[in-house]
C-alpha cells in the first residue's frame, strides 16, 4: 500500500496545477448560501474540504439533474430532419475531490442500474469512466451517519481511488487504484509518507468507525418474501405524514430514477434525461388514468421496498443506501430510513 | 451502442384499422437496411416509437419476424404522442428503439397446444404470433391452435381480413366474438370474451398454453374461466402494460416488485405475476 504525505502548504499549488489535465469539481461554500454544494472549480477555487456533508450528494456529476441526449430538427427542409444526434460532450478526465466515502460508495451502487449485461446508459457510464475519485475520510461522522451498516463507512475505500486523510497541517493520500496515482502526480503530490504516517490512518479509522452510534439491521428482510412485506400492516403508519415532496429521492446519493422529455424551442429540440422520483404520483400515471401507484402509501412502500427488499433480493449485495443520513436530515416531516429499515427487520410475518 | 438512439425509420403506409378510426396501423421501413437486422425480433416484444420533439411510446410490435422488409405497429389514438402520430403522414421519418422485453417462451411452446386470448386492441402482438405459428416453416412445430378474439362490435375488430382469411384454415380454430352487433349477416359469435372461452376453448392439460392479452377487466373475469378448464398458473401466460419511459430497465418506473415489465417482460406466467406485488 502506498500513502503519500501532502502538506497542506501545497495543497492549494497541487489543486491548481491539476486542473491543467483534469476539470476539478469539489466541495464549495457559495456566497449567501446556508449550505455547500459540489461544482466544477474555476482558477484559483480549491475545494473547501471542511465543509461538513453536502445537502445534494455529488451524483449530479456523473448523472446530472437534466441532460440533453439528443439534439434534432423538425424543420421539413432540412436533410436531417426528425434525426437525432448526440450533442457534444465532454469526457475528458474529470476529478471529484473531497467527495466522502459513503458518496463514492453510492456510485459503484448506482452503476449496477446503468452498466448492465445487456445496456449500458454510456450517458452516465462515458462519465464514470472519465472520474478519478479523492475522497476524504470522514473523521467526525454526524449523528445521522450510520454508513459502518451499509457496507460503507467513514474511511471505506469503496469506489474511490485516492483517500484522503486530514492530518491538521496535512493530508496523507492513500493511493488506491492507478487512476489515483496518475491524479496525484499530475498534482506533483509525490512525497512518500514513512511508516509512522500510515499507521495514524489505521487509529484514526478506529477512532471515527467508534463514533458512528447509529445502525440498521437488513439481516432478517432477505429471509422473508416480498409479498409478506409488502403486505404487511405498518406501512399506513410509516407514510402518513409523507407530504410526497421528493426531497429525500433527490438528496440521496444511490437514486437513479429518471425521466426522458423532449423540449423544442421553434423547430430545434432536445431530448433530455431528467433526475424523476417514485414519489411523485405522475411516475406511474397510465394515459387510461390508471395508476398502480396512485397513492401516497404506495409510493412511501415503493422507495422503501426499493431499497431495502427488492434491490437487497436482485442483486445479493446489500441494501441500495450508503448510510450518508441525508433523506432523515432534510425530510420536512421527519421520516427516517433506519425506523423503517428496522420496522422491516423486526416485524413478523402471519403465518 | 447508445441503447436510446431510434433507428430512423419512414412511415411507408397507413390504414385506419377500426370504424371508429381510434386505431391505425402504421407500416415502417428503415431508412438504414443494416438496421432492420439490427432490430431482429421475436412475437411478443414491443418497441419505443420516437417523435422527435413529442416523446417516445411503447408499443407492441404487430409485424411478425417472419414478414421481411419492414415493422407494424397499431396505435390507439390516446394522449399527446399518439395523437401526433395518428396526424402524420406517409414518408414522414421518425424513430424505432428497440426491440425491447422478452417474448412469448416460443421454445418452450414448442410441441404444446397453444389458445390465445385476445380482446379490443391489445390483439397486436397476438396477431404477431399468429402469423408466425402459421408459418409454413413453423407449424409443424405447435399442436392444436385456438384462438377467441373479441371486441366490442365488427367495426372494432383488428385486421379483418386475416380473422377471415384464417377461419377458412384448417389448421387454427378461429373462436371470434362481439359484445354486441346489429349486423344480421354476423356469422360469428355474439358474447363477452371469457364467456366464448368458457363455451370453445379446449380443456387445460400439461401440454396446453393460454396467451392472453386484453383489457385488465376482461383478464379478471377470464382467468376464473381458465382455472375451471383446468389450466394451471404456470401454463398461462400474460403480456403487461407499465408506464415506461426507458425500456431498458434504467428509469425505474415500470417495476412490478423486484421485477422490471420492460425488461424481465413484458410476458410473465400468472405463477411468475402471482408472486408481485401486482403494480400494474
Ligand atoms: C409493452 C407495451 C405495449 C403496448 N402496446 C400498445 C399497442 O400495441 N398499441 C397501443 O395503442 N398502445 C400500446 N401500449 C400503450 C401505449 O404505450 C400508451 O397508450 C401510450 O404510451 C400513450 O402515450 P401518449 O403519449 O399518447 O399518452 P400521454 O398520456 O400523453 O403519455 C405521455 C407519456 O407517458 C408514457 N405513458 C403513458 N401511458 C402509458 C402506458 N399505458 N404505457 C406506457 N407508457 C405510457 C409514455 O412515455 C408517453 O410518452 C403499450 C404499452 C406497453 C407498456
Ligand atoms: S422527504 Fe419526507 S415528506 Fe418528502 S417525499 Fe421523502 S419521505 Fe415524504
Ligand atoms: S436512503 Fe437516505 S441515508 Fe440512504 S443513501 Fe439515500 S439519502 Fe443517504
Ligand atoms: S421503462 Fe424504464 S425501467 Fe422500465
Amino acid at each position: 500500500m502506498k500513502v503519500i504525505k501532502i502538506d497542506k502548504k501545497e495543497w492549494t499549488s497541487g489543486i491548481e496545477q491539476v486542473k491543467n489535465a483534469y476539470r476539478v469539481f469539489g466541495p464549495i461554500k457559495e456566497e449567501n448560501k446556508e449550505f455547500s454544494a459540489f461544482k466544477e472549480l474555476g482558477k484559483g477555487v480549491t475545494p473547501d474540504l471542511s465543509a461538513t456533508d453536502t445537502r445534494l450528494s455529488p451524483k449530479g456529476i456523473i448523472f446530472p439533474q437534466s441532460e440533453a441526449m439528443f439534439e434534432f430538427t423538425t424543420d421539413s427542409t432540412s436533410d436531417d430532419c426528425n434525426l437525432m444526434n448526440v450533442p457534444e460532450k465532454d469526457y475528458s478526465p474529470r476529478a471529484i475531490v473531497g467527495i466522502r466515502p459513503y458518496d463514492a460508495a453510492a456510485f459503484t451502487l448506482v452503476k449496477k442500474n446503468f452498466d448492465t449485461p445487456e445496456y449500458r446508459d454510456n450517458y452516465w457510464v462515458d462519465a464514470y469512466d472519465a472520474c478519478t475519485f479523492i475522497g476524504l475520510a470522514v473523521s467526525s461522522p454526524s449523528i445521522l451517519d450510520f454508513s459502518t451498516s451499509t457496507k460503507s463507512g467513514p474511511f471505506d475505500e469503496t469506489g474511490l481511488d485516492v483517500l484522503l486523510c486530514d492530518l491538521d497541517d496535512h493530508f496523507l493520500a492513500k493511493v488506491i487504484s492507478e487512476k489515483g496515482e496518475t491524479f496525484l502526480k499530475a498534482a506533483g503530490f509525490t512525497n512518500i509518507a514513512d511508516e509512522k504516517d500510515v499507521q495514524k490512518i489505521d487509529i484514526l479509522k478506529k477512532e471515527a468507525e467508534d463514533k458512528i452510534q447509529s445502525r440498521v439491521f437488513f439481516d432478517k428482510i432477505q429471509s422473508y418474501s416480498i409479498l409478506d412485506i409488502y403486505e404487511a400492516n405498518f406501512w399506513e403508519d410509516i407514510s402518513f405524514a409523507c407530504i410526497n415532496c421528493g426531497t429525500c429521492t433527490y438528496v440521496c446519493p444511490t437514486c437513479w430514477c429518471f425521466d426522458i422529455q423532449d423540449e423544442m424551442q421553434g423547430k430545434t429540440g432536445q431530448r433530455f434525461k431528467n433526475w424523476d422520483s417514485c414519489m411523485f404520483p405522475l411516475f406511474t400515471l397510465h394515459t387510461t388514468g390508471h395508476n398502480p401507484r396512485g397513492t401516497k402509501l404506495q409510493r412511501v412502500r415503493q422507495r422503501f421496498m426499493h431499497k431495502l427488499k427488492y434491490f437487497l433480493d436482485k442483486y445479493n449485495d446489500g441494501i441500495m443506501c450508503v448510510g450518508c443520513g441525508r433523506c432523515i436530515r432534510f425530510c420536512p416531516v421527519n421520516i427516517d430510513i433506519r425506523r423503517v429499515c428496522d420496522t422491516m427487520n423486526s416485524f413478523e410475518p402471519a403465518k | 451502442m447508445n441503447p436510446y438512439l431510434p433507428f430512423p425509420v419512414r412511415i411507408d403506409e397507413i390504414n385506419i384499422a377500426t370504424e371508429d378510426k381510434s386505431l391505425k396501423t402504421f407500416k415502417f421501413i428503415f431508412l438504414n437496411k443494416d438496421d432492420e437486422t439490427k432490430f431482429a425480433y421475436q412475437a411478443g416484444q414491443f418497441a419505443e416509437l420516437s417523435i422527435p420533439g413529442k416523446g417516445e411510446i411503447p408499443i407492441g410490435i404487430a409485424s411478425s419476424p417472419v414478414e421481411k422488409g419492414f415493422v407494424t405497429f397499431t396505435v390507439n389514438r390516446a394522449g399527446l404522442v399518439t395523437t401526433h402520430l395518428h396526424k402524420m403522414k406517409v414518408g414522414d421519418i421518425m424513430g424505432i428503439r428497440g426491440p425491447l422485453g422478452n417474448c412469448y417462451p416460443w421454445e418452450m411452446l414448442e410441441g404444446k397446444n397453444i389458445l390465445i386470448i385476445g380482446g379490443g386492441f391489445a390483439f397486436t402482438t397476438l396477431r404477431s404470433s399468429i402469423i408466425y405459428l402459421l408459418h409454413p416453416d413453423n407449424r409443424s412445430k405447435f399442436g392444436d391452435i385456438n384462438v377467441v378474439y373479441g371486441a366490442r362490435s365488427p367495426g372494432m375488430l383488428l385486421y379483418r381480413e386475416e380473422l377471415s382469411e384464417w377461419e377458412k384454415r384448417d389448421d387454427i380454430n378461429m373462436h371470434i366474438t362481439v359484445d354486441g352487433t346489429d349486423d344480421p349477416d354476423w356469422k360469428y359469435n355474439v358474447g363477452f370474451v371469457p364467456t366464448i372461452v368458457e363455451q370453445k376453448a379446449p380443456n387445460g392439460d400439461a401440454d396446453t398454453y393460454a396467451i392472453i392479452c386484453g383489457p385488465p377487466i376482461m383478464i379478471k373475469f377470464t382467468q376464473p374461466v381458465l382455472e375451471k378448464l383446468g389450466y394451471d398458473h404456470d401454463h398461462i401466460i400474460m403480456s403487461l402494460e407499465n408506464r415506461m419511459k426507458c425500456g431498458i430497465g434504467m428509469c425505474g418506473r415500470c417495476n412490478i416488485g423486484k421485477e422490471l415489465v420492460c425488461k424481465d417482460g413484458p410476458v410473465f406466467t400468472l405463477n411468475q405475476i402471482n408472486q408481485t406485488p401486482r403494480e400494474y
